[in-house]
């Protein structure tokens, strides 16, 4: 009873939220709203018995993923009086598609029918047999489709090595710091080994020489000269 | 009675008792850290720290606290209102909330789930949102630059941790923190993984914003960073919670590195001292290095900052884990 409360709970928050992302006027609140149906995402992910997924949502998207998109959502400074501009020449463009696409969804639901053990598999994230889910899964990506695991990865780093490969130029130049020389220099550094608390008491320690008496300071002659001060 | 407790009214009485009993003392420790950092780095200063409110000053966090609270709460007119007062509820509710998964002793956690490292993680990776969120609704120029830097700089550092993690997982062959602890029960993993335990630790010092990485605040710079336009209570809500995270990083050095409840040695009068005494002890030795290096060392610059985490932390972390993966399989010490 519990469950399937917490489970509508959560499941009309994730709507909601992802109404809020779309419908919200500042970028930075759809974001946020973003962060929330992830989170209630997970929730219901956790309500399923699969807690691994739900804990790997919460890292990878909602730690990193929304954090850059948070990051340069803020710093992008959108106008949107200008962005609703168009809005009424593309409109028709926009009902068409959006047309389009209602009857393809219409085609393919009356046509769905669920695989005829579906529902065992309902809900039962563990093979059974005393395995965790995360133990489930990582028999799966790294035992049985280990191979595609690694071209999948592969894929990535290829889009990574691109991205750097496009933004990346030597400029000349630059002056850049050269760390490991600079710890390794002698000469110029030297460590000394100072007494504690030397300073409250009087030890035969180096001690910064002492202040000249002070003299008495001549009249200064001309203001307005020299240091600036009163005018 | 037994009828009761068993009732999910009594299940409900019995989990926010527990939770009470693991805050209170948690706040507690929070108020009095603030005081031992100021006898400490005033110790390492050859000054006299806090000592006039109460005998050796031991009344002094309370004394702050009302000052606090009496103070006005400002809001900025440009600020985004909701945001700008859900910032630092944000921040103080994740810092307690980690705590549901911490084992004190064998069995203490409040929640003993099976994926307890990753909740540990996922909740210190979502400690970023309540500094960029202040950063941003706060509508000021110097609030946005600390919470840019401490995006960027809690994104980067969290990439190290998550190695360090996995290696210690590898080591476990769990996510349940307390099978994490109980797998150091001979030998504690700071001595075989030490390169890691230093890693984590510097990591942590970063995950946390603390010296010398605290250049979200950067006082000389930026004011006081993401909450230069915070007062009164919710200013308070941000003090507590980072030193909150401190104590949660120290915690979770200590699960992972240092042996959790276990004493350094099982011979007679070391385990006469009870567990929690020995968790708490590893906690407090942990924050005395943080409050020591605040002492000790000059505050990083940025890009200083980015190259350690990215171009030093980051390969080094992978080494060591693919180096850690090798030696278990070919000494067949894998965890089954």
């Amino acid at each position: 009873m519990i469950a399937s409360l917490a489970f509508y709970a959560f499941a009309a928050v994730l709507i909601a939220s992802a109404v809020m992302v779309v419908s919200s006027r500042n970028p930075v609140h759809s974001v946020l709203f973003l962060i929330l149906a992830f989170f209630n995402a997970a929730a219901l992910m956790l309500i399923a018995g699969a807690e691994f997924l739900a804990m790997i949502l919460v890292i990878v998207y909602v730690g990193a993923v929304a954090v850059l998109f948070l990051f340069v959502v803020m710093m992008l400074d959108i106008d949107f009086s200008q962005l609703r501009e168009g809005f009424q020449r593309y409109a028709p463009i926009g009902a068409v598609i959006g047309g389009i696409l209602f009857l393809e969804l219409i085609f393919v639901l009356s046509t769905w029918r669920f695989a005829p053990d579906a529902a065992d598999l309902r809900l039962n994230p563990n093979p059974g047999g005393g395995v965790s889910n995360t133990a489930a899964l990582g028999r799966i990506l790294y035992t049985d489709y280990l191979y595609l695991f690694q071209l999948a990865g592969l894929v990535l780093l290829v889009a990574m090595i691109g991205a750097i490969v496009l933004t990346l130029r030597d400029r000349v130049g630059t002056r850049r710091q050269n760390i490991a020389a600079q710890v390794a220099r002698s000469g110029s550094v030297g460590l000394v080994k100072v007494p504690t608390g030397a300073g409250l008491r009087e030890l035969g320690i180096l001690r910064p020489p002492e202040p000249e008496a002070p003299k008495a300071l001549p009249e200064p002659a001309d203001h307005g000269h020299g240091h600036g001060g009163h005018h | 009675m037994d009828g009761f407790l068993s009732s999910p009214i009594g299940i409900l009485v019995i989990t926010v008792a527990q939770a009470l009993a693991l805050l209170v003392p948690l706040l507690i420790m929070v108020a009095y850290l603030t005081y031992g950092e100021r006898k400490v780095l005033a110790a390492m200063q050859l000054r006299k720290g806090p000592n006039v409110v109460g005998p050796f000053g031991l009344l002094q966090p309370f004394a702050d606290a009302l000052k606090m609270l009496m103070k006005e709460t400002v809001i900025p007119s440009g600020a985004s209102r909701a945001l700008f007062v859900l910032a630092p509820m944000l921040t103080f509710g994740l810092a307690m909330i980690a705590w549901a998964v911490i084992p004190v002793n064998d069995g203490w956690a409040i929640a003993n789930i099976n994926v307890g490292v990753l909740y540990l993680f996922a909740i210190s990776s979502l400690g970023v949102y309540g500094v960029i969120i202040a950063g941003w609704a706060s509508n000021s120029k110097y609030a946005f630059l600390g919470a840019m830097r401490s995006a960027a700089q809690m994104v980067s550092y969290e990439v190290s941790i998550g190695f360090v993690i996995v290696t210690v997982l590898l080591c476990v062959g769990s996510l349940n923190l307390t099978e994490v602890v109980r797998a150091q029960q001979n030998v504690w993993f700071f001595i075989p993984l030490f390169p890691m335990f230093v890693i984590f630790f510097i990591s942590a010092l970063a995950e946390t914003n603390r010296a010398p990485f605290d250049l979200p605040e950067g006082e000389s710079e930026l004011v006081a960073g993401f909450f230069v336009e915070y007062s009164s209570l919710s200013f308070g809500l941000f003090f507590l919670g980072e030193y909150a995270n401190m104590i949660l990083m120290s915690a979770l050095t200590t699960i992972l590195f240092l042996g959790g409840w276990y004493p350094p040695m099982h011979v007679e009068p070391l385990t006469w001292i009870p567990g929690p005494i020995w968790f708490i002890a590893k906690i407090c030795l942990c924050l005395f290095v943080f409050i020591w290096v605040r002492a000790t060392f000059p505050r990083y610059r940025y890009d200083q900052l980015m190259r350690l985490g990215w171009k030093v932390f980051l390969p080094f972390s992978l080494f060591w884990l693919v180096l850690t993966a090798a030696v278990l399989k070919l000494t067949g010490w894998l965890p089954a």
